[in-house]
């Protein structure tokens, strides 16, 4: 409207500064009275002339300025043609996906730059679980809404990629990861920075959410810090390595403050902890594969900066998936070992400076029936990293239903044979039930 | 007493710093010319190739008679992806759940969403079945940015082509001319099978069809199928016995013959409502590759249009 009206005084103005001069030639023309009445005529319609231009000029103006407005005002309407057949010459030239969204693009495309702008992708996974029986040691509540993980995920600038995940749980919030990925590095190095799960083996970089089963392995409890595991501040870096043939070689180097739950605790600046992981992996058909991995991890432990705690990790996964009936059928076993080295003072003897050396395994199996039901079933063995002389064991049976892929619902019978003193021990029979849900886009986790 | 570790920060350092540069052996990567180009489909392969002729060397993540939805990302992707001057996607979010931590992990700053060398092919195509309302999961696993086969259309194709044509023209100019004659002949070649096809599918014109999934508008649109119903109630959910039961009445009411249904999906029940209406269930490939015959876009047309017409003579 603004520019109409600043137009239409423009209008204004020149036509009165025609009007004046067309007077001052008509005042001269009177002064001469010698000028013949042709010359006059002649005058006034060279005046006319040049204000008809005028006009003619104003005129496209205006038409112009009403022409480039219009598309902006139909633009939403557009959205909704988007189905309609697009003319070969008007087709992009490139296909230049950063840019913002041109109207042609939207005739084309989807509607993908209008659906979702700048904002992340958001998403919101609650977990709910239930427990009933019998567990004399570590007894979990009737039933808690576990946590309820907030993921925010954006490409940030065209070098890098953030990922947070912020879980709201029982006892409070909890920064679970949050991380910016460089992806434009030289030579073919992807480093993250940031909060994050160590490549530590692999269960210890999976989500809550993202778990075969419904609790950590005990081994995951006992050695590797419990639910959260090796998660800290710090650097990451990875790297493909030169492999044989049909083989894919991964190296992971990462450099952490040195605070995980109650596996490392910095008491000084100094004292970081480092985790570095070998994966090499192979598809023995096209659909199974194979994934070995080797883990290793150092950090101080809560006894102080002369306390270390040495973690070694063996990890090895046989997938098979079908690819024509991929949504079907699929089996996969998973095992993860655990060395753990951990000064500390002798349980028996609070004196005697020792390295207690404590060992733990899960193995498990799963096998999905059809599209909607899975049935797993896990077997634990584990040390205390404190006394190894503490072993507890356990297996545990696993059902899970998939009413779609954004919900699962999910049982588990659990059997703890867990020690409480050298040899004496604690059976715990425990039946739990699990809700999952997703809402909005969460990203994929990788394989 | 408690083992002295005053070594220790540089014990760290020297482990961290080994580690790193052990990590920076150069990948032994070839320096021919070929423009290496993976796709997330088969058909996008196909017509990567198509254009590109042999001076590019073109590989697809998924396999035609694979789910597009759902890929492992495996990690024998990652090293083809690393390797990769060009990525083609499908976009529309279909590859959504396991495409994007292949790009982040390929560590190929090339292929990048937004990089010079990833080309979203749904920016090219005309793309059906827009939700123009409020899109929820209610309605299943919803597209929000339209239907993503729409390479089933040999106009998409033939677009697709085009800015592909585009797009390796600017990364080799040199063989700017190559790539416009090879276009050129693609189009010459697809027109006049086009007509075959549309010629071959005129008789069917208008014909009911129910789909397992919803992978056939842009086919149905451009062969003048009508697609009256689905297998699945809701996409990406499986069927259920009331909607069974629904989906049978209504194709008895509308005379309904022909179910067509992609290789990945379970036969158990389109089977079921073949029985009870008289229908048959005719397997389509919605992908170059599903069957080994198929082996590039023209045989794709070819390969599906025979199987309906079979299907809608034995039928009637």
């Amino acid at each position: 409207m603004k520019r109409l009206a600043a137009l239409s005084a423009l209008l204004l103005f020149s036509s009165i500064a025609h009007a004046q001069d067309a007077s001052s030639v008509q005042i001269k023309s009177d002064r001469s009275p010698a000028k013949t009445e042709d010359s006059r005529m002649k005058a006034l319609e060279e005046q006319v002339r040049t204000l008809a231009g005028e006009v003619a000029l104003l005129r496209s103006e205006l038409k112009e300025l009403r022409e480039t407005k219009s598309p902006e005002q139909s633009s939403g309407q557009q959205v909704l043609l988007a189905s309609a057949h697009p003319e070969t010459g008007m087709l992009p030239a490139s296909p230049a996906p950063a840019a913002p969204q041109a109207v042609q693009t939207q005739t084309f495309g989807g509607a993908s730059g209008n659906a979702k702008l700048l904002n992340p992708d958001i998403s919101l996974i609650g977990d709910f679980i239930g427990t009933t029986g019998h567990n004399g040691v570590a007894p979990g509540p009737s039933l808690e809404l576990h946590e309820s993980e907030i993921g925010l995920q954006a490409i940030i600038d065209p070098y890098s990629r953030a990922d947070a995940f912020l879980s709201f749980g029982e006892t409070g919030v909890n920064v679970e990861e949050a991380y910016i990925t460089f992806t434009s590095l030289p030579a073919g190095l992807l480093l993250k920075a940031g909060k994050k799960r160590a490549d530590f083996g692999k269960v210890n970089t999976i989500h809550n959410h993202a778990l075969p089963f419904i609790d950590r392995p005990l081994v995951t409890n006992n050695l590797v810090g419990g639910e959260d595991g090796i998660d800290d501040a710090g650097f990451f870096l990875s790297r493909f390595l030169p492999a044989p043939k049909n083989w894919f070689l991964e190296g992971s180097a990462e450099l952490m403050r040195g605070d995980s739950d109650d596996l490392f605790h910095a008491s000084r600046r100094q004292d970081v902890s480092v985790v570095g992981h070998l994966r090499a992996y192979r598809d023995l058909s096209e659909s199974t594969n194979l994934d070995l991995g080797v883990s290793y991890a150092r950090g101080h432990n809560n006894l102080g900066s002369n306390f270390l705690t040495n973690l070694y990790g063996g990890d090895a996964t046989l997938r098979w998936r079908p690819l024509r009936r991929a949504i079907y059928n699929s089996f996969m076993f998973r095992t993860e070992l655990f060395w753990s080295a951990r000064d500390q003072f002798s349980p028996t003897v609070p004196t005697l400076f020792q390295t207690q050396h404590a060992f733990g395994l899960y193995a498990y199996a799963e096998y999905r029936v059809n599209r909607r039901w899975t049935v797993g079933g896990r077997f634990d063995r584990s040390g205390h990293a404190t006394d190894a002389h503490l072993t507890d064991s356990g297996f545990s049976g696993i059902l899970t239903y998939w009413p779609s892929e954004f919900s699962q619902i999910r049982g588990q019978y659990r059997f703890g044979h867990l020690a409480t003193a050298p040899s004496d021990f604690s059976n715990a029979s425990e039946f739990l039930f699990q809700f999952l849900f997703v809402m909005g886009a969460h990203g994929a986790h990788p394989f | 007493m408690p083992r002295l570790l005053t070594k220790t920060r540089f014990t760290v350092i020297a482990t961290s710093l080994a580690l790193v540069f052990s990590l920076l052996f150069p990948v032994v990567g070839s320096a021919d010319s070929k423009i290496r180009i993976m796709t997330a489909t088969t058909d996008l392969a196909s017509l990567a190739q198509e254009v590109g002729g042999d001076k590019v060397d073109v590989e697809s993540v998924a396999r035609g008679y694979q789910d597009p939805h759902f890929v492992d990302p495996k990690p024998s992707f990652l090293l083809k992806l690393s390797k990769a001057e060009l990525l083609i996607v499908v976009g529309l979010e279909l590859e959504i759940g396991w495409l994007p931590p292949l790009i982040t992990q390929s560590s190929n700053p090339r292929i990048q969403v937004g990089a010079p060398g990833y080309f979203d092919a749904s920016r090219f195509a005309r793309i059906l079945e827009l939700p123009t309302g409020q899109v929820t999961r209610a309605e299943g696993d919803v597209h929000p940015l339209g239907n993503p086969h729409y390479s089933l259309d040999p106009d998409n194709g033939l677009r697709i082509a085009k800015g592909i044509q585009t797009k390796l023209s600017e990364m080799r100019p040199n063989d700017a001319t190559y790539f416009a004659q090879r276009y050129d002949a693609f189009e010459r070649r697809l027109k006049q099978s086009d007509q075959q096809w549309q010629a071959q599918m005129k008789p069917y014109a208008g014909r009911k069809v129910v789909t397992y999934h919803r992978s056939w508008p842009n086919f149905a649109e451009h062969f003048g199928l009508n697609v009256v119903g689905y297998v699945e109630p809701r996409p990406g959910i499986p069927p259920s016995p009331q909607h069974t039961v629904e989906l049978i009445g209504q194709m008895k009411r509308e005379g309904v013959k022909v179910i067509m249904v992609e290789p990945y999906f379970d036969l158990k029940t389109p089977n079921s409502i073949a029985r009870e209406t008289g229908a048959q269930v005719v397997v389509l490939m919605p992908s170059v590759g599903g069957e080994k015959e198929i082996t590039d876009y023209f045989k794709l047309f070819d390969y599906d249009i025979a199987k309906l017409k079979k299907a809608f003579d034995e039928t009637h």
